[in-house]
């Protein structure tokens, strides 16, 4: 039973992280169509902010976190607003495929050039102490604790998602952006800027990859290289296709499912953490290609 | 002169062989070394997985990023094969040979397999669910690999016997090159183009769109399987690493900036960016951060890739002038 808890938190734990990718995944796709590989690599750049800004911000601030985990979400998502500038907009009356495959470009670009010994380099790196390390002993008789790290990162990505929400659903721009996932040429028949719409998207989504990257270098202590963003970032991607992609509820379940299924799995072997990402998605896409929360759409001609 | 313009394929097939002679003399005369050699078979390999590639890619219009993963299946199934079942060796070629080839094409079949189970659940949705999948699936192969003991894990594949010689690449891509232009050229290769440019026209023309997808996307995944058995018996060493989701990235490159909608692009693509890191050998490091930059940059200013449309004039058929037929 203690077991059972145990891998349930963990689980809950990382899919908090996968949820805050997911999303980021699920709102550019709902917009433009678009599988945007490179968040994965946005989600690492905002894991190697996190490890450079933490210093600073301890200076300025006396406490790290906070400071460090918005100046992250800035920076990525001043990333993804450039990214999209550059990268994707030229394309975007070009085939689709077109733009997927710059996609995958910026991704391996992104990757590659953080890798450079002048950059952030290959080589890993611990990441600092941004909270008090610690436990909450739960139950004694179960040998059940929740680090204070846990309680971090559900709150943050919990704290985030329900910001997205309000943002989708309240504000203005929030609207606009629903309406254009809905139907893109009557939206900008409405008078809704399409340009500031999907800019808004490609700021909004990889800020949250960022806050997801501080959470990530919080939880494990360190950055492998900056290749690290490659199977969380796939990981969460099949939690949005799981979810339903586009569906910015569907993300969040699927994310957390994904975790929850990858915590059982790794508790087997560690080999089946790996696996069950890829049994989850090819099941899914046999099941249900829509998705959990998705709606299937017929294809008008 | 005026005979071989008329007789296409005749002057193609001296082509080649006059191609091959002047390599192999080359050579022998010691102009080209050891290493310039094992460069063109790379050469030759690449083209191979390149064409493969703009078969799903550039063709039929998919999206497979995965393709170094069955790249894998096929090297390591042939290499285990000839180096720890049945321990073939060049020293007699005459056995050494067919078991290479059966292993080889054995290779082959089983990435042949592993394409139609990494195609059937996701070709049959429209969408860009292929590239998910094939991407989970190189780097699910590459994981497996990395764990499987009996193959080495992490520590790879040594003591390959080296079956992979000029002649070997010449004749595997040629075979290779030429099976798959004729199957694109077929009506199978019509439909696929179809299936490309609008796949609800083409399924309302009665094409089963879905069989027609994976029949090309395991097809493709077959030559990638031989293609990296000859590979593995080229470099007598092989380990995951090798077949990382970079390799299947930079097969992409090539295709997509010589021009995915073209055999001869493909070719071209392969060649430069086979030949091309020679000449840059001091930028080794940036080599991945510049190809990606030149595939941006490609897909902004010149989408459908250096070739286009394009084709040498020896991939095309010979077009027969038709008899007149009297009223």
């Amino acid at each position: 039973m203690g077991q059972f808890l145990q891998q349930l938190i963990n689980g809950i734990q990382i899919g908090s992280i996968y949820a805050l990718i997911a999303l980021g995944y699920t709102m550019v796709y709902g917009i433009v169509r678009l599988i945007n590989f490179a968040h994965a690599d946005i989600f690492m750049f905002g894991a190697y902010m996190g490890f450079f800004l933490a210093p600073v911000m301890t200076k300025i601030f006396g406490g790290a976190f906070i400071p460090t985990i918005i100046a992250a979400m800035l920076i990525t998502g001043l990333l993804g607003f450039v990214m999209e500038k550059l990268a994707y907009r030229p394309l975007r009356y070009k085939s689709r495929l077109s733009a997927l495959i710059t996609a995958l470009g910026v991704s391996i670009f992104l990757e590659n050039f953080c890798a450079l010994p002048f950059v952030f380099g290959p080589a890993y790196r611990a990441f600092p102490d941004l909270i008090v390390a610690g436990n909450l002993p739960i139950s004694a008789s179960l040998g059940l604790t929740i680090p204070y790290v846990l309680l971090l990162d559900v709150g943050v990505s919990v704290f985030l998602m329900v910001l997205l929400f309000w943002f989708v659903n309240k504000t203005l721009i929030g609207k606009q952006m629903r309406a254009v996932a809905f139907d893109k040429p009557t939206a900008s028949l409405m008078g809704i800027n399409i340009d500031v719409v999907i800019s808004t998207a490609f700021i909004v989504g990889p800020a949250l990859a960022g806050a997801g990257g501080i959470l990530y270098g919080t939880t494990y202590g360190m950055l492998g290289s900056p290749f690290l963003g490659i199977w969380p970032g796939l990981k969460a991607f099949i939690a949005a296709v799981l979810g339903g992609i586009g569906n910015i509820p569907g993300a969040v379940l699927g994310a957390y499912v994904m975790g929850i299924s990858e915590a059982f799995a790794t508790s087997v072997n560690s080999n089946l953490g790996y696996g069950i990402a890829f049994v989850i998605l090819i099941g899914i896409l046999l099941i249900r290609p829509s998705g959990l929360l998705g709606k299937f759409m017929p294809e008008k001609v | 002169m005026n005979f071989l313009r008329t007789h296409r394929t005749i002057a193609t097939v001296i082509a080649f062989v006059l191609v091959y002679v002047v390599t192999k003399a080359l050579y022998l005369t010691g102009i080209l070394n050891t290493y310039y050699i094992q460069l063109i078979i790379l050469v030759g390999i690449n083209i191979v997985m390149t064409v493969s590639l703009g078969m799903v890619n550039g063709f039929t219009g998919q999206f497979s990023i995965g393709h170094a993963g069955f790249m894998a299946v096929g090297a390591y199934t042939s290499a285990m094969i000839t180096t720890v079942w049945l321990h073939a060796s060049t020293a007699n070629p005459w056995v050494g040979y067919p078991i290479f080839i059966v292993a080889v094409l054995a290779g082959g079949l089983l990435a042949a397999g592993a394409g139609y189970l990494v195609g059937a659940p996701s070709l049959r949705l429209k969408g860009d669910y292929l590239a998910i999948v094939t991407l989970s699936a190189n780097e699910l192969i590459h994981a497996v690999l990395n764990a499987t003991e009996a193959v080495g894990g992490p520590r790879g594949l040594g003591g390959i016997p080296k079956f992979t010689t000029l002649e070997v690449v010449f004749v595997f891509a040629i075979v290779s090159v030429v099976l798959m232009r004729n199957y694109l050229f077929s009506s199978h290769g019509r439909s696929m183009k179809a299936v490309r440019d609008s796949e609800i026209a083409a399924e309302s023309t009665g094409i089963n769109t879905t069989k027609q997808k994976v029949f090309v996307f395991v097809f493709s995944a077959f030559f990638a399987g031989v293609s990296g058995g000859v590979f593995a018996h080229l470099l007598q060493f092989i380990d995951p690493s090798s077949f990382t989701f970079v390799k299947s990235l930079e097969y992409l490159i090539y295709l997509y900036v010589g021009g995915a909608t073209s055999i001869s692009g493909a070719m071209v693509g392969a060649a430069i960016f086979t030949l091309l890191p020679e000449l840059l050998r001091s930028l080794q490091s940036w080599r991945m951060v510049i190809y990606p930059l030149i595939l941006i940059l490609t897909m902004i200013f010149r989408t459908e890739g250096v070739m286009g449309l394009k084709e040498f004039s020896f991939i095309l058929i010979p077009q027969r002038k038709r008899k007149e037929v009297s009223a």
